[in-house]
C-alpha cells in the first residue's frame, strides 16, 4: 500500500464492453488518442493503449478493447478482449480495473453482460454512454436505484462532449485512487448460468429504468426505406456506384494540381542539376515513381472518405444485411461482408477484421477470397490502364471510365463468390454460422474523428510511397541505367530480369517493361505503376508527364486490357501473404493463395489478350 | 401446451410479441442468442425481411435492432403480447 507503487506505474483501465457501445470515441476522446471510430460490430479487431491525464494531473493507461457479448468469446477477437482482462494476454500486464461502457438505449439488452464481466474479479464500474440520445428516445435511468441492484458504481456519460465526459473524470480521480491502493471494493461474483444473470439483469432495469413507449424513432425510420427488400438494395448498388463514379470525376482537379507540380519540381531539379547520373536517379528515379503514385493521392481520399463514412454512420451493418442471402448462397456467413468490404481499401485490415467470424471454416474462406477484392493498391494501376485507354466520354450521367472501373470491381467480386462456393464445397467444408449482429442506431459521425480516420488513410497511402515506393523506384532506376553501355532496356539487368519471365508472360501480350515491372510490384501493387514510370522515363529521354499518355502510345489495346484482367487477380502484395500466414499459422494457407491467384491472374490475361487480338485490337 | 409453439419466425411484420423461452436442441446457439440480450420475458417484433426467403429479418429487442437468419430465429418461441 505504498504511494510509492502508485508513482511509478499508472492506474490500468480497460475498456469493455458490446460492439458499438461507444468505447473508441470515448478512448480517442479521452486520451486525444488517433484510434479508428466505427459504427458497425468488430472494427477494433486489436486492442489499443493510450494514454490521459486526470484533472488532478495523474496519468491513467487505457486499453481500448474489441467488442464482445457475453464471455465465452466465441469469435478470435472477442477471446483476445476476455484474455485481456483475465490478464493471460501475452507480454501485456493485467489491467487493474474495467470501465464497462453500455450505450445506455440498450440498457435493457445488454445489461447482463455487466454482471458477467463482474465475475473477472476486477473492480468495475458500469459507464452509461450515449445518455442525451436515450433520453432523447424517453429512457430514464434512476442511477442510484442501478447502483443498488448491480453493486457496482454507475455512471454516466456523452463520450463525445467534454461536458459529458467531466462528470466520468471527476468520478475516476477519486475512483483510481482507490484502485492504486487497493481498496476499490471488487465485486461480489454472479453466480449461474446466462439464463439467471439475465433474469436478475432484467429485474435491475425492471427497478431502475423507465421508458415512454416510442412507437418509431428516427432509425426506425429510416430503416423502413434502407432495409425494404428491393429499395434497401437499390440503394445499395447505387450508394457503391455513387462512390466509384465520385473517385473518377471529383478528383480531377486535385490530380491536375499534383502532377503539375511534380512536373513543375522535375523541371526545377533539372535546372539546378547538371545533366547526369544525379540529375536522372533524382528526376527519373525519385520523382518520376513517388510522383506516379502520389498523383492519385486525391481518389484514394475520396474512396476513404465514402467507407468511413458508411461505417462511422450506421449504415454499414445493413449493407451487412442487406447482402447476407447473397453470402449465405455460396455458403459464407454473413459477417464476412465487413471483412470483404474493407478489403477494398486493404486485404490486410480485412483478413484481420476476419476475426469477428466465428466459424474457423468461414473465416479461412473469407481470408482467402478478401484478395480479390479489389484494394486501394491496384487502383493506381486501373487508374493508368483506364486514362491511356478508355475514352473520357459520358454514357448517359455516367463516366464511361468509372463504369469500366466499377466492371472490374465487379468481377473481382463475382469471383470471389465463385472461388468462396469452390472452397466451401471442398476445402473448408463445414457448417456455417449466422449473421447475428446488431444494427445500431444512426448516427452524425463525430467530425473530427471522421477527419482523423479520412487523415489516416491518406497518410498510411503516402508512407508507403515514401518507404515501399521510393526505394523500389531507385533500384529500379539502378536496374534499368546499368550497365551504363547498354544499348537498350533489353541489355540492362532489369532488362536481364524481366527476359527471365518473359517467355512466361509474352503468350498473355506483356511486354518486356511489363515484366519487369511485375517483380518490383511483389512488394506493394502500386510499385507496377512507379516501376514502369521509371523504366519509360530513363528510356525515352524527357518522357515526362502523365504515364497513361506514355502507355497509350507505346502499348497495343489489347495488352493493356490483359495487364488490367491480370491486376484484377494478381497475386502480388507480399505484406498480404505475411498477414494471410499470421492469421492461418500456416504456410499452407498463403502458398495456396498463391497458387490459385497466380492461376486466376494469367488465365485472364490470357483470355482478355488473345479476345482483344481476335478483335483486332491488338 | 395443447398447440404447436409460435416461433419468432412465424410472426408478420410488427407483431409485438414475448419470448417465452428458446427451442434449439444446440445450445450454443441459445448462448448466442441470450449473449447478444434476446432473454425471456423481452418484447420482440419483426421489423425488416431479407428478399429472397424473408431472409435475413431483423427484430426490434427491447430498445436495440438485431438482425439475423431465420434458422437461428427459428429457436425463439414467443407468445403474443398482452399489452
Amino acid at each position: 500500500m505504498s504511494s510509492v507503487e502508485t508513482q511509478t506505474r499508472p492506474v490500468r483501465l480497460a475498456l469493455l464492453g458490446a460492439p458499438n457501445c461507444g468505447k473508441t470515441s470515448l478512448f480517442n476522446a479521452l486520451t486525444g488518442g488517433r484510434a479508428k471510430v466505427a459504427n458497425y460490430p468488430g472494427v477494433t479487431v486489436e486492442y489499443r493503449k493510450g494514454v490521459f491525464d486526470l484533472p488532478d494531473g495523474r496519468a491513467i493507461e487505457l486499453l481500448d478493447l474489441p467488442g464482445v457479448y457475453g464471455d465465452t468469446g466465441k469469435s478470435m477477437d472477442e477471446r483476445v478482449a476476455i484474455d485481456a482482462v483475465s490478464g493471460r494476454l501475452e507480454n501485456e500486464r493485467a489491467p487493474d480495473a474495467i470501465l464497462f461502457v453500455l450505450d445506455a438505449a440498450h440498457i435493457e439488452t445488454h445489461l447482463h453482460n455487466v454482471l458477467q464481466a463482474k465475475n473477472y474479479g476486477l473492480p468495475i464500474v458500469l459507464v452509461l454512454n450515449m445518455m442525451d440520445m436515450a433520453a432523447r428516445d424517453g429512457l430514464n435511468i434512476d442511477i442510484p436505484a442501478l447502483e443498488q441492484e448491480l453493486g457496482i458504481p454507475v455512471v454516466n456519460c456523452v463520450a463525445v462532449r467534454a461536458s459529458g465526459r467531466a462528470h466520468l473524470l471527476d468520478f475516476l480521480t477519486e475512483w483510481s485512487g482507490d484502485v492504486a491502493y487497493g481498496s476499490a471494493p471488487k465485486p461480489s461474483e454472479e453466480r449461474g448460468e446466462v439464463r439467471e444473470i439475465q433474469q436478475r439483469a432484467r429485474s435491475a432495469t425492471r427497478h431502475a429504468v423507465s421508458r415512454i413507449p416510442q412507437t418509431e424513432t428516427i432509425t426506425h425510420r429510416i430503416d423502413k426505406i434502407v432495409l425494404h427488400p428491393v429499395l434497401g438494395l437499390l440503394i445499395l448498388l447505387a450508394i457503391l456506384f455513387v462512390m466509384f463514379q465520385a473517385v473518377y470525376t471529383w478528383a480531377g482537379p486535385a490530380m491536375d494540381l499534383i502532377d503539375s507540380a511534380i512536373g513543375g519540381l522535375q523541371g526545377a531539379v533539372e535546372a539546378i542539376i547538371p545533366d547526369g547520373l544525379l540529375q536522372s536517379v533524382i528526376v527519373d528515379g525519385a520523382i518520376a515513381g513517388v510522383g506516379a503514385v502520389l498523383v492519385f493521392l486525391p481518389q484514394i481520399v475520396i474512396l476513404f472518405a465514402f467507407i468511413l463514412l458508411l461505417e462511422a454512420s450506421g449504415y454499414m451493418a445493413r449493407a451487412a444485411f442487406l447482402v447476407d442471402t447473397l453470402m449465405a448462397k455460396v455458403g459464407l456467413n454473413g459477417r464476412a461482408f465487413i471483412p470483404l468490404l474493407s478489403s477494398f481499401a486493404c486485404a490486410i485490415p480485412g483478413i484481420m477484421a476476419a476475426r469477428t467470424i466465428e466459424q474457423e471454416k468461414d473465416r479461412l474462406t473469407t481470408i482467402l477470397i478478401a484478395p480479390l477484392m479489389t484494394c486501394s493498391a491496384r487502383w493506381p494501376v486501373y487508374f493508368m490502364i483506364i486514362a491511356a485507354f478508355i475514352p473520357q466520354g459520358r454514357v448517359g450521367p455516367f463516366s464511361q471510365q468509372g463504369l469500366v472501373a466499377f466492371g472490374l470491381i465487379l468481377v473481382g467480386i463475382l469471383f470471389a463468390f465463385i472461388m468462396a462456393f469452390i472452397f466451401k464445397k471442398t476445402l473448408s467444408r463445414g457448417e456455417s454460422g449466422g449473421l447475428l449482429i446488431e444494427l445500431p442506431s444512426y448516427k452524425t459521425p463525430v467530425f473530427r474523428d471522421y477527419l482523423m480516420g479520412i487523415w489516416d488513410r491518406a497518410m498510411i497511402f503516402v508512407n508507403r510511397a515514401g518507404r515501399i515506393i521510393l526505394p523500389a523506384s531507385i533500384i529500379i532506376w539502378v536496374l534499368t541505367t546499368f550497365p551504363r553501355n547498354a544499348g537498350s532496356i533489353g541489355e540492362t539487368y532489369a532488362g536481364m530480369l524481366g527476359n527471365i519471365l518473359l517467355p512466361i508472360l509474352k503468350p498473355i501480350g506483356f511486354n518486356l517493361e511489363m515484366s519487369i515491372a511485375l517483380i518490383p510490384a511483389m512488394a506493394a501493387r502500386e510499385v507496377a505503376v512507379s516501376s514502369l514510370a521509371t523504366i519509360y522515363a530513363v528510356q525515352g529521354d524527357g518522357i515526362e508527364g502523365q504515364m497513361s499518355a506514355v502507355i497509350a502510345s507505346q502499348w497495343s489495346m489489347a495488352t493493356g486490357l490483359a495487364f488490367l484482367a491480370w491486376f484484377v487477380f494478381a497475386p502480388q502484395c507480399l505484406s498480404t501473404f505475411a498477414i494471410i500466414r499470421k492469421e492461418t499459422h500456416s504456410w499452407k494457407w498463403p502458398l495456396f493463395a498463391f497458387g490459385y491467384l497466380f492461376v486466376l491472374a494469367y488465365a485472364a490475361a490470357a483470355v482478355t489478350y488473345h479476345t482483344a487480338v481476335a478483335f483486332g485490337l491488338g | 401446451m395443447s398447440q404447436m409453439p409460435t416461433r419468432l419466425t412465424d410472426l408478420a411484420r410488427s407483431t409485438s410479441t414475448r419470448i417465452l423461452g428458446f427451442s434449439s436442441a444446440d445450445e450454443k446457439l441459445e448462448i448466442r442468442l441470450r449473449d447478444i440480450g434476446f432473454a425471456e420475458g423481452d418484447r420482440v417484433e419483426p421489423l425488416h425481411f431479407g428478399l429472397f426467403g424473408r431472409n435475413p429479418m431483423s427484430v426490434r429487442l427491447n430498445g436495440a435492432i438485431i438482425a439475423l437468419r431465420r434458422e437461428d430465429a427459428a429457436a425463439i418461441l414467443v407468445e403474443p403480447a398482452n399489452t
